[in-house]
């Protein structure tokens, strides 16, 4: 109701009302969300562990300690591993690689995806046909496949980890930003921006990108969950982060090992657990996202 | 006389499309004097809005344009892209018919309003801040320095519209192209938007052209008026001749079909029979024959062209012969 009267205040043009832009408007509904500050909570938790590693973490994550595959003692609150290390400690360094993944390989496959999206949607004709027809044969491959190709040959390490998940993901975020371009670029606005004279570069970024953001950040989202699975997946096969350095994915590969999976579970249960909450806050964060973002009149 | 700005001569404008190549404007010519008003009148598809776009180079990729648009000694046609864009918004500028969707829905008013002139005038941010809010405060929108931190959806049609007028005008264009820019508006504000854009270009000594179907607006605001129909000019002439001797059957019926308050209660409004042809199923000869209630054999079968029955007059019909504006049905035995 008060939403109406303002908004009828507004059509007046006299009367002030709160200014409010859409940003305030999802900031506003995505705080009414529960799961999604739940989520948002828990996931910058562990972005200051990551970020704090070395100030929480009880031991250095390398240090070799005499007593090694111990139960969770006062000293080792979750045990130490085959070799001797504080398995707690090497827990909270893994969340830098997790979180460096995730981050690191969404933001290189937004950034092309982004581009080629733009220009492939707005310029349309014979480029559409290219990007779209390179999009189908990236979609055609047996994904995790290709990826540990690609490391095997590249050579695994945290920042080809990045590369490479990166290169492989835009495909999806090209065909969603495409979908926005075709129908924005119909609008009397983008018309009206051309009208004016203005540059396409400025069209396309300044125009036309910000009315396709909301779309671009819910999918990437999503796809710094995936892409923390995907690390993890790696580095249990052993293609991923290289021991010593500690990542959730890594200290998995210890379950390998039917003594471990049903003797041991200090040993990759918290890793496990670890990696289970980091993607469910940040597929809660998500849904909350795309909730405030879709309901907006 | 005032001076030419803009001389359309023979422009044909044709889409390539999976039907064949059509042709949505014919042989289109006409001028437009510096700071008059020329209106573009027509029913939906009859290619006014076809010849707008292509003033301002927005066509769809797969349309042909043919003919010149002489702007100031400059063919916009022949222009590279480049220096069509310097003139867009600088010289030319448009106001579309949507004023719901023809503002950017997350920008702030403010930039979509300063972004023109720091381009095309190299204004700095301040002063760019500063033409705005003259701008705003040009077109009648109350506390303007407020509505430039706002959102285009804060704002009612009338105002969007008023907003859109200022963006437009704020290079100072020699040229304001109109696209039925009052339609999608309440009748009491359409007046409003009207009488600002006069006052307004008047002002700037800018010329308009206005592309409308509604022949009040035109008597409203034209200097000069250009009837089209399925694409080509039927009849062109300055506005007090075309109300006091309308000679097109076609114009005819138009201001038929217009109530009037002198008139009994019970008159019933005229209307033209029938609708515009589709472009891929143009009728031979006279494109209007099948709607005119005079057509004959010589209609049917072969096309009027544009004459100039009277200076300053011309008309596309069998019925009017050089030198008459009196309808001579012997012309067409």
């Amino acid at each position: 109701m008060t939403t109406q009267l303002a908004a009828r205040a507004a059509d007046g043009g006299a009367a002030p009302m709160r200014h409010e832009s859409q940003a305030q408007l999802i900031w506003r509904r995505y705080r009414r969300h529960v799961p999604a500050v739940i989520g948002t909570v828990i996931f910058v938790l562990i972005v200051l562990m990551a970020i704090f590693a070395p100030l929480i973490s009880p031991y250095d994550p390398y240090r070799i300690f005499p007593v090694f595959e111990e139960h969770p003692t006062a000293a080792h609150l979750l045990g130490t591993d085959r070799t001797g290390r504080d398995v707690l400690s090497r827990l909270i360094f893994g969340a830098r690689v997790s979180i460096s993944v995730g981050v690191g390989a969404v933001a290189v496959y937004v950034v092309i995806g982004v581009v080629l999206g733009l220009i492939a949607g707005y310029v349309g004709g014979w480029v559409d046909m290219v990007v779209m027809r390179v999009t189908d044969i990236f979609m055609s491959f047996p994904y995790l496949m290709v990826i540990l190709a690609l490391v095997a040959v590249l050579g695994p390490s945290l920042t080809n980890i990045i590369l490479v998940i990166g290169v492989l993901g835009w495909p999806t975020v090209a065909r969603l930003v495409r979908g926005s371009v075709l129908s924005i670029k119909q609008l009397d606005y983008v018309k009206a921006g051309v009208s004016l004279g203005f540059h396409t570069p400025r069209i396309l970024f300044g125009h036309i990108l910000p009315n396709c953001l909301s779309g671009i950040i819910v999918n990437a989202t999503f796809g710094v969950a995936s892409a923390i699975i995907l690390e993890s997946s790696l580095s249990f096969l052993g293609l991923g982060v290289r021991p010593p350095t500690a990542s959730w994915g890594n200290m998995l590969t210890e379950a390998q090992s039917i003594t471990v999976l049903s003797t041991q579970p200090w040993l990759w249960v918290p890793a496990g657990l670890m990696i289970l909450v980091a993607v469910l806050s940040i597929n809660f964060m998500g849904d909350g996202l795309r909730d405030s973002i879709e309901s907006r009149s | 006389m005032a001076e030419k700005l803009l001389e359309v001569k023979d422009l044909n404008v044709e889409f390539r499309t999976d039907r064949g190549v059509l042709a949505a404007v014919e042989d289109v010519s006409f001028v437009v004097e510096q700071g008059q008003t020329l209106c573009l009148v027509g029913e939906s598809g009859c290619g006014k809005s076809v010849t707008s776009l292509t003033l301002m180079g927005l066509l769809a990729s797969n349309a042909r344009v043919k003919g010149t648009l002489d702007f100031g000694g400059t063919d916009l046609a022949t222009l590279s892209e480049d220096k069509r864009r310097a003139v867009r918004g600088n010289d030319i500028a448009m106001v579309f018919q949507e004023p719901m969707t023809s503002l950017n829905p997350v920008l702030k008013i403010g930039d979509q309003l300063m972004e023109g002139p720091r381009l095309h005038l190299g204004l700095d941010k301040q002063a760019a801040r500063e033409l705005a809010v003259e701008m705003l405060t040009k077109v009648g929108i109350p506390r303007p320095e407020a509505v430039l931190g706002e959102y285009p959806h804060q704002l009612s049609g009338g105002m969007r519209q008023r907003v859109m007028i200022a963006i437009a005008l704020s290079c100072v264009p020699k040229l304001l192209i109109a696209d039925e820019p009052t339609t999608a508006l309440d009748v009491t504000i359409q007046a409003q938007i009207l009488e600002l854009m006069r006052e307004l270009s008047r002002d700037s000594n800018t010329a308009v052209i206005l592309i409308t179907h509604d022949l009040g607006v035109v008597a409203e605001m034209a200097d000069h008026v250009v009837m089209m129909y399925a694409g080509q000019v039927v009849e062109q002439t300055d506005v007090m001749t075309l109300f006091a001797t309308p000679l097109h059957p076609y114009t005819v019926g138009l201001m038929a079909s217009i109530p009037r308050v002198e008139a009994p209660a019970d008159t019933r409004l005229e209307s033209i029979p029938g609708v515009v042809p589709s472009l891929a199923d143009m009728p031979a000869g006279c494109r209007f024959h099948t709607r005119c209630a005079f057509a004959t054999a010589k209609c049917v079968a072969e096309q009027p062209a544009l004459v100039e029955v009277v200076p300053g007059h011309s008309v596309r019909c069998h019925l009017f012969e050089p030198g008459s504006t009196t309808p001579n049905p012997e012309a067409l035995a």
